[in-house]
């Protein structure tokens, strides 16, 4: 385990190196609830095939921006946004897109581990196919690669019939990665995914999601700013100063935390404050 | 900074909304069409009709633009939709009727007379249902008297004590809620009236009615208590009061407004109720302020009476009736619900 | 290295008025217990002579009648409840059938498809409409509701009289069981309605997201993730219905054509009801036949109860299962 945790940081990599998956852009994103503006003028870009974390202090509004970006922030009910999200160059919010779709191209995980409860391990994987009413060759082979990628696959391959409660918090976590993954989404978006977890789980979704950045464009919010600098290749800070959060510095994470540009990214990084 | 304006993208454009009037319209017009050219006829047919040829259409729309999953989401829609619209026109035709048929039978002399000199069938001018109204109130208001402390009472075991009867007990108020009320009655007549008193009253209908209010009282107190904070309780034990004295208060006056709801509900539970007062009270025609003694009317007997008399005039009464005794009920449910969202509000 | 020590034993000594205060409220909460066994004793004490002589036959027959002599002693009698309990039953499950999938409808729409203001108003109707009196129900259903009903189960019988139970024979759709049961229905729509309302407003917020979140359209979330978190619930709630339904006396005497033979046939013109016979035979029943009555109403009430205590026990189990 110690290892793991050494070969992530002793090999920092170098973005844009590679290329994979489609990247995402946000450009002059707000965002309100009812009159509280809770995010202002974000411009952001998601190189494909890139981990990009966002850190900040809470009510930052880093978890808000996240959730902008595959239009789940229309489910608060006063919710309203402004800007422009472009996955491949094309607005997700744009009349006439389907939203649904949009929700398929970029996956997310959540702070909590959900997996639905009704169902078992393998329907838990698969369930996304048949929500969306997908058609796929063969469900046990993508069975085996979403659960493998996922870094699960050997721990569960004898009980794919147990109930997904059954396995623990990390397990649970790593269920809804294989579950996001199964219907083949271009950008993951991940909200907190550690914070419920012990050290060794959240250990292994970080393995994975190394492993998964060579074929995806990641975007993880965490409030660790270690794991931030374990797993990203980019780091964006958020900051609220009273005011709507805004996103005050991007940079190559090995720079955020080296040499920021801004007084209150040292601040933060440093652990001044927040 | 603050130019950017909040925008909703997933809400409907203008546009999307002229669009879907037009294929509301459109589909009314249709419906109306097939209706009037071929056999189908009756309500029924424009409901069903309408309904299923605006979930087509939308669904039709929603697949020609985004495929055939969200197709399947519009539709569905509609249905959920014209489900909910099944639960609200009965209501709506409840009340139509009852306001149409019943204001012809709201004369200013029936709420100054009763029916001890006038038959059901008798002009309007005659007689009146002043004794019903009096007869409601006195039952109701004895049923109040009775069942308030015993549903309080429960309600404050289930919550205050919580001792070892609490499940079965929790069980036993909601199998009482479901006695019908037609046993309360065989259940007092049984009990009460051939044992012992051998004469109907107003008194053995208030004690039915008891029955079937206890299990409303006792279950929304029970809600309500729950909501008040358990620090309040500990504030006052840590004070040196005794369990009593935190309770009689501090709890029971923090709670005072939902309780005062949970009397309304039960009272408007109980109002209307039939079956056991046509066993128990009698149902005399004159006036009677005497609970214990002699038949007494009351309105859901006088409506009954009326409505078997069977003519047009002795209808008219029962729908007169039915108007007094439906705002009766909406005038406590509507109190109930004030106080209720006041002390949501708070 | 000492022993731990035991655990010493806290005692309390309430003061007095605290207990008198427990014991009145222990007895109030008792009350109900008390009530339900007075209920079941008096039913049980009146109606025991009619339930021995009779015997099984007073649950199977169909037959209600009773003859004296002139100096009103009982020559013979007959009291089966059959028909009646064939009838409650019959009503009853027309009711839930109509009423569960509307229910269902108004409460997914409630939750999940009508914006806040819409709903407010619409919870307060359905609440209203619960208190509405059940003569009210009945009248109504009487003069507005039944020809409309008549017509409906003639276009049943039409498509599908080649199902025995929607079979009329002779040609009579009045005051048929089906036209009760469309009464009832609107008389426990609110009941279900709010029950499944509750325990769809319970499914899991994550759960919801993280459906949408795989790209689900509103339909398929509520079918993977909300309809399998309320379905004991519901089940709960209709069978909550079930029991009012089957309790119900004026709204069904009034609608309901009464008749002492045993009737399967929803859409036909006959029926009954075990609350209704009460009401119905109450007026001139000489003290014997009031005997066979109170019988009557203790399995009515042994029938309610049945079917209140599934209900609280499918109710109970959702809310321990499905996190």
């Amino acid at each position: 385990m110690t290892s793991a945790l050494s070969d992530v940081t002793s090999a920092p990599r170098i973005p844009g190196l590679r290329a994979a998956g489609t990247g995402l852009e946000a450009r002059g994103i707000h965002a309100w609830f009812g009159k509280h503006h809770a995010l202002a003028d974000v411009s952001l870009d998601f190189a494909p095939g890139t981990v990009t974390a966002l850190i900040g202090p809470s009510g930052c509004g880093k978890s808000t921006f996240i959730r902008t970006l595959n239009r789940m922030h229309e489910f608060i009910p006063s919710a309203a946004m402004a800007g422009e999200v472009l996955l491949d160059g094309k607005d997700v919010y744009a009349p006439g897109v389907d939203v649904t779709k949009i929700r398929l191209q970029i996956g997310m995980v959540f702070q909590k581990p959900n997996p639905f409860p009704s169902m078992t391990i393998g329907e838990n994987v698969l369930s996304g196919l048949k929500l969306a009413q997908l058609k796929v060759e063969n469900k046990d082979d993508l069975l085996e690669e979403c659960l493998e990628r996922a870094g699960l696959w050997k721990e569960v391959k004898d009980r794919l019939s147990a109930h997904g409660g059954s396995l623990s918090g990390g397990q649970q976590q790593r269920l809804c990665i294989a579950r996001a993954l199964a219907v083949k989404p271009q950008v993951l978006l991940m909200d907190e995914p550690c914070s419920a977890l012990d050290p060794g789980s959240t250990l292994r979704i970080e393995e994975t999601i190394r492993q998964l950045s060579e074929t995806m464009t990641i975007v993880i919010v965490t409030h660790n700013m270690q794991q931030a600098a374990r797993v990203s290749d980019y780091t964006a800070f958020f900051l609220s100063d009273g005011g709507p959060g805004q996103m005050v510095e991007v940079a190559p994470t090995t720079e955020i935390f080296s040499r920021p540009k801004d007084k209150r990214t040292e601040d933060y990084v440093t652990g001044r404050f927040g | 900074m603050s130019t950017v304006k909040p925008m909703a993208p997933w809400k409907a454009s203008k546009r999307d909304r002229l669009r879907d009037a037009l294929i509301f319209l459109a589909t009314a017009v249709f419906t109306f069409a097939v209706v009037e050219v071929t056999e189908l006829k009756g309500k029924l047919a424009y409901f069903a009709l309408f309904l299923i040829s605006y979930s087509v259409a939308t669904a039709a729309l929603s697949f020609f633009k985004y495929g055939a999953t969200t197709a399947k989401d519009s539709a569905v829609k509609v249905i959920i939709a014209g489900g909910a619209l099944l639960t609200v026109l009965p209501i709506f035709s409840i009340l139509a009727t009852i306001i149409q048929k019943g204001y012809k039978g709201i004369k200013l002399n029936i709420f100054t007379s009763d029916m001890s000199l006038a038959t059901p069938t008798d002009p309007l001018t005659n007689g009146g249902l002043l004794h019903a109204i009096l007869g409601t109130l006195i039952l109701v208001f004895v049923a109040l008297i009775l069942s308030v402390p015993i549903g309080i009472l429960t309600a404050l075991y289930l919550t205050e004590i919580k001792g070892k009867f609490t499940r079965p007990i929790r069980f036993l108020v909601q199998a009482m809620s479901g006695v019908p009320s037609i046993v309360a009655g065989l259940f007092i007549l049984s009990a009460v009236i051939y044992p012992i008193t051998k004469a109907n009253s107003g008194l053995m209908g208030s004690l039915a009615l008891t029955i079937l209010m206890i299990p409303t009282v006792a279950r929304t107190s029970e809600e309500v208590l729950n909501l008040i904070p358990q620090d309040l309780r500990e504030a006052g034990t840590a004070l040196g009061g005794t369990q009593w004295r935190t309770v009689a208060m501090i709890v029971l006056p923090a709670a005072k407004s939902g309780l005062i709801t949970a009397m309304i509900l039960g009272v408007a539970r109980i109002a209307g109720e039939t079956a056991p007062l046509l066993l128990l009270t009698g149902g005399g025609d004159r006036i009677n302020g005497n609970p214990f003694n002699d038949p007494m009317g009351s309105l859901p007997f006088y409506i009954w009476k009326s409505f078997n008399a069977g003519s047009e005039e002795a209808i008219t009464r029962a729908w007169a009736g039915l108007l007094v005794l439906v705002l009766l009920v909406l005038l406590l449910f509507t109190t109930a619900r004030f106080l209720s969202t006041r002390k949501v509000s708070r | 290295m000492t022993t731990a020590p035991a655990p010493r034993e806290i005692t309390t000594q309430p003061r007095r008025s605290d207990r008198i205060f427990r014991r009145v409220v222990t007895a109030g909460g008792l009350s109900s217990l008390a009530i339900l066994g007075l209920i079941t004793t008096f039913l049980g004490y009146r109606g025991f002579e009619i339930l021995w002589n009779e015997g099984l036959s007073f649950i199977t027959g169909a037959d209600w009648t009773v003859s004296y002599d002139e100096s009103n002693n009982v020559i013979d009698s007959n009291f089966g409840l059959g028909a009646m309990l064939v009838g409650t039953i019959l009503c009853a499950f027309v009711a839930v059938v109509i009423a569960l999938p509307i229910s269902v409808a108004m409460s997914l729409f409630l939750n999940f498809y009508a914006p806040q203001w819409l709903k407010k108003i619409l919870v307060t109707v359905i609440d209203m409409m619960a208190a509405f009196p059940s003569i009210l129900f009945g009248i109504w259903g009487f003069l507005v509701l039944m020809p409309s009903a008549e017509y409906w189960g003639k276009l049943l019988n039409k498509y599908l009289g080649w199902i025995p139970f929607f079979e009329v024979n002779p040609y009579i759709f009045t005051r048929s069981p089906f036209v009760a049961g469309v009464v009832l229905a609107i008389m426990i729509i609110p009941i279900i309605t709010s029950v499944s309302r509750e325990v769809f407003s319970q499914a899991p917020l994550d759960r919801i997201q993280a459906a949408y979140a795989l790209g689900a359209t509103r339909w398929a979330m509520i079918k993977a993730v909300v309809i399998p978190h309320g379905r004991s619930g519901v089940i709960g709630g209709a069978m909550l219905g079930l029991g009012r339904a089957m309790g119900e006396t004026v709204a069904v005497y009034t609608v309901l054509n009464i008749v002492f033979q045993i009737n399967w046939h929803v859409l036909l013109g006959a029926g009954g009801n075990v609350a209704s016979l009460i009401v119905l035979r109450f007026g001139e029943a000489t003290p014997y036949e009031i005997k066979a009555l109170m019988a009557a109403g203790l399995v009515l009430f042994g029938l309610t109860l049945l079917v209140n205590a599934l209900a609280d026990i499918i109710i109970k189990r959702t809310g321990k299962s499905g996190r």
